[in-house]
């Protein structure tokens, strides 16, 4: 990847298979965050025939109908590229498919497991029912995120493992498994929250960006601070 | 179809009755309602209502209430046609829509893409026309590569005649699935859907449009025997002729319509030429694309419902002097989540006036920023024009793009404008 050495360097994963609804906005809304505070961003897109850079700072997957996030998640094996960024220290935000594929294992077609890219130590099966809808849920607290709103879409359920934490506690919603939603380990965070979640939270894009740059100037809440109390406000009337 | 078995006129005389009773009580315009009554009566009635008849049935994400239009208008020509041309497109409103005209022997039903391989199967239609598949409505649609394996599976098990685009992969693939197609290059401008290959997942090589090919399992775009062309605004013909289309729908989109419209009424032995003709004479379908004229200003409404919908009726907004409203809501029959606004790109709003309305502006206006087009937030058509011509007294139009219930919210403030 050629830039300079100060940019931070976004690299959305296979946005031609986990790109289904409106994942784009996290890119985006990083980029954004980043930029009003004078940092300046680098955006790769890498397509599934491509190989995934190792030089990434932030890498972002997306979420995808099943067969496409099978064939991601043979793809990104067999690449190795992200698991070696992940091994290198760098961030990993994934949603949805994608949250479920950075893991140990997923549930293929059928039901039964199949080996994930193991960057996190959670393991996800298929429910019983389809978990739809807007959820609420509350970041653990060493994170700094505070209350986190987004739409669920998915039939999976997640358990997490000794060396992972769950991102956050359910208030309302399904998540992982209607207790905890999402998972972190080290800088690898995945979440239900599927599509723009960074858009609907920004307080979480801005701990992805303090991760990668350390302390942030604070920005004057505009939209996105609005979007997210006003969902907030609705999903639990 | 006078020989109706006598439990299926019942059905369908009591469903035309509730059909009237939903109508004259205001409640809707009957459609589903009378299919719903007609059904607790004989399950097999929208078998025993198509048998007979020449039907084509259409189903796609976006076009299929319009393109139903259009070939109902083209078929006109050999007389009555039954239709459900006020989109009630599940299997009441085909029943409603063959019972009220018993007499029509060609018939052209749109179809829910859900609902297509039920619909085929119970209607034996003569053909099936397909346009195009993108996501929608993600909460409540069925995934669209899952859809499109059904279209091929159903497909195969019949012998009905399709008319498919073949610039779209996934409905490509779909078609492929039947004996018999023809196939028309009816274009594809939203692509986000279709970068992987139906058949085998590997990214397509789409080196230039409007061809896609497989580099993995071989899998490539049929040979067309149509093809619009929209730098001249016409149609070609299997034989190479070429007609100027000037409809008096807008868009590329419509254009696209049109030539898979010509190539359905060609099939049913229509001349082209003659399609072409008679659809000029169509200005609106159920309120799209209509005008009203409001406070000396022309508002044109546009519908559009998901990402692919959304990216045509940018290409079709007046020059960059006339504003545009946006409108969103999110109810059930829009999709709960509003997360495929983010699947749209906006930067071409940036030289225009606009304004964000609906129930879920706010989703918008944040998505407006981080594009930095600059945008006013508003809650009425009325109030936008208040302000418009207190700025700009010699204003004439405003173009409005709004989903489903948000522009049936603005179409009913107008009187259900058709």
């Amino acid at each position: 990847m050629s830039n300079t050495s100060s940019a931070l360097r976004i690299v959305w994963i296979y946005p031609d298979l986990l790109s289904t609804y409106g994942d784009q906005g996290n890119v985006l809304i990083l980029k954004r965050r980043a930029e009003l505070r004078g940092i300046p961003t680098e955006v790769v897109e890498v397509n599934s025939s491509d190989s995934v850079p190792e030089q990434g700072d932030v890498y972002l997957l997306g979420g995808g109908e099943d067969r496409p996030q099978i064939l991601a998640a043979e793809r990104l094996r067999a690449d190795g590229g992200l698991a070696r960024a992940a091994a290198r220290g760098a961030c990993v935000f994934a949603v949805c498919a994608g949250y479920q594929i950075v893991g140990e294992s997923y549930a293929g077609t059928d039901g039964s497991p199949l080996p994930g890219v193991g960057i996190i130590d959670i393991r996800s099966g298929r429910g019983q029912s389809r978990a739809v809808g807007e959820i609420v849920a509350d970041v653990d607290p060493a994170l700094g995120v505070g209350r986190i709103t987004g739409f669920e879409n998915h039939q999976g359920r997640t358990a997490i493992g000794p060396q992972a934490r769950p991102l956050s506690t359910t208030v309302k919603g399904i998540g992982n498994d209607d207790q905890t939603e999402g998972a972190y380990q080290g800088q690898v965070l995945g979440t239900y929250l599927h599509g723009p979640a960074l858009p609907r939270n920004p307080q979480l894009a801005d701990l992805l960006l303090r991760w990668r740059v350390g302390q942030l100037n604070p920005l004057p809440p505009a939209w996105g601070e609005r979007l997210h109390d006003e969902r907030l406000a609705a999903a639990l009337r | 179809m006078s020989e109706l078995p006598l439990r299926a006129q019942l059905a369908s005389v009591l469903g035309r009755s509730a059909a009237s009773l939903s109508r004259a009580t205001g409640r809707g315009d009957g459609s589903v309602i009378g299919g719903r009554v007609a059904l607790k009566v004989e399950p097999d009635l929208l078998t025993k209502l198509a048998r007979g008849r020449r039907l084509a049935l259409v189903s796609a994400t976006n076009g299929k209430t319009t393109t139903t239009r259009l070939i109902s208008q083209a078929l006109r020509e050999f007389g009555d046609v039954a239709t459900n041309e006020h989109g009630a497109n599940m299997p009441t409103g085909h029943i409603t829509a063959l019972a009220a005209n018993k007499s029509a022997v060609n018939g052209v039903l749109e179809v829910d893409e859900k609902y297509l391989p039920q619909v085929i199967k119970a209607t034996n239609p003569t053909f099936v026309v397909l346009m195009n598949l993108s996501r929608d409505q993600m909460d409540r649609a069925s995934e669209i590569n899952l859809l499109a394996k059904k279209w091929r599976t159903t497909l195969a098990e019949t012998n009905t005649h399709v008319i498919a685009n073949a610039d779209d992969p996934l409905v490509a693939w779909a078609g492929l699935g039947s004996a018999n197609a023809t196939w028309v290059s009816a274009g594809q401008r939203w692509k986000e859907d279709s970068w992987c290959c139906p058949e085998c997942g590997a990214h397509l090589k789409r080196e230039v449009d409007p061809h896609w090919e497989c580099p993995e399992c071989g899998l490539a775009r049929p040979r067309t025997a149509w093809a619009v062309d929209n730098d001249s605004d016409s149609i070609v013909t299997p034989e190479g002729q070429q007609i100027k289309l000037r409809l008096n729908l807008p868009g590329d989109a419509n254009r696209s319509n049109a030539v898979i419209a010509a190539a359905t009424a060609a099939a049913y032995g229509i001349h082209p030429e003659r399609t072409v003709e008679r659809l000029r004479d169509i200005t609106s379908v159920a309120g799209r694309y209509t005008s009203v004229v409001t406070m000396g200003v022309e508002v044109r409404l546009l519908l559009a419902k998901n990402p692919a919908g959304w990216l045509e009726s940018f290409a079709v907004l007046d020059p960059p002097r006339v504003p545009v409203i946006l409108a969103v809501n999110a109810q059930v029959s829009d999709g709960k989540d509003t997360s495929w606004l983010w699947d749209v790109d906006y930067r071409v709003l940036r030289d225009r006036r606009v304004f964000v309305m609906g129930e879920r502006r706010t989703d918008l206006a944040l998505r407006l920023e981080t594009d930095e087009v600059p945008f006013e937030v508003a809650g009425r058509v009325d109030e936008v024009l208040a302000k418009l011509k207190a700025d700009r007294p010699d204003i004439t139009k405003v173009d409005v793009i709004a989903n489903y219930t948000a522009f049936q919210q603005i179409r009913t403030a107008y009187g259900r404008v058709q």
